[in-house]
């Protein structure tokens, strides 16, 4: 397997929708490409860090707010 | 109410269904409960959208006023949160327009670029590199990296990544093929991951990372 074919399947990996001779293949890869080892590393890394940190918090008055206007409109029936 | 199929054998009705028939009883403080149930995450993916808080602002009232209205429409054999999302979608692509004075803009602006297939920086990222910078440090370079992708990337990544959709309810919100999806998600990995390692990087490497 080439860097490239690993590349291509790389999602396949992460998200674990890979057949078990496939991930037998791309283990085998792995044992044997640090740089493959690394992206495969640093990209699950990216996810789980995108994850687990909020980026656009909504602050609780802001989200009051918005709240009563939608219940407001609602209550209204629009 | 007569339009939620149930499928046979299966009787257990998911909350949020429950919930709308409800709504649709005429019991509106049901719609409340709705509302907090996904408030935030109308509000983040508003917010990567339109990358501008007061947009993402009037497209959280929009997204959840035109679900109310819409109400029955919706299937029950779908989730309310993918079609929810869906509505939030194209209400945060109507506020882009509108800001750009009507030029169209689409979710598949901007991606014819081959960035990001190969990756190119292989640096090994330092253990816990979040560790490096505080929490506020950290916001701010996830969201400069997020914002600098291509539209119809990052949408794809928060969509299936941070809010956790499957690819075919992201395929479905975004009006776009399965492999569509998953050639844009592989992209949009690829180039956050490549971005990241900028900051990320092991400081005993060669290079140069961007110091706190």
């Amino acid at each position: 397997m080439t860097c490239t074919e690993f590349i291509a399947l790389l999602d396949d990996l992460i998200d674990d929708t890979v057949t078990t001779d496939m991930r037998a293949d791309l283990q085998e890869h792995l044992r044997g490409c640090e740089h493959c080892e690394v992206t495969l590393n640093t990209t699950r890394k990216t996810i789980q860090i995108y994850r687990s940190h909020e980026i656009y918090d909504l602050p609780s008055d802001l989200r009051e707010r918005l709240h009563s206007a939608i219940m407001a409109r609602c209550k209204k029936g629009c | 109410m007569s339009t939620i199929q149930p499928i046979a054998g299966q009787t257990e009705i998911h909350p949020d269904v429950a919930l709308v028939e409800r709504v649709r009883g005429g019991d509106v403080s049901a719609y409340d409960t709705l509302v907090r149930k996904y408030d935030r995450q109308v509000f983040r993916i508003a917010q990567h959208i339109t990358q501008n808080r007061e947009d993402a602002e009037d497209v959280v009232q929009d997204a959840f006023l035109k679900a109310y209205e819409k109400l029955d429409q919706f299937q029950g054999n779908s989730k309310f949160y993918t079609w929810l999302v869906r509505i939030a979608v194209n209400e945060s692509l109507m506020r882009l327009r509108k800001r750009r004075t009507g030029k169209m803009v689409s979710i598949d602006e901007d991606i014819e670029t081959e960035e990001g297939t190969v990756p190119r920086d292989l640096a090994d990222w330092a253990p816990d590199p979040e560790q490096n910078y505080s929490q506020a440090e950290l916001a701010e370079i996830l969201r400069k990296t997020i914002q600098g992708l291509p539209r119809g990337f990052r949408i794809v990544f928060v969509l299936r990544d941070v809010e956790g959709l499957s690819t075919e309810e992201t395929a479905e919100t975004l009006g776009l093929s399965v492999p569509a999806v998953k050639s844009r998600l592989l992209r949009a990995r690829l180039q956050l991951r490549e971005r990241l390692t900028r900051y990320f990087r092991k400081k005993n490497g060669k290079g140069t990372g961007v110091e706190k």
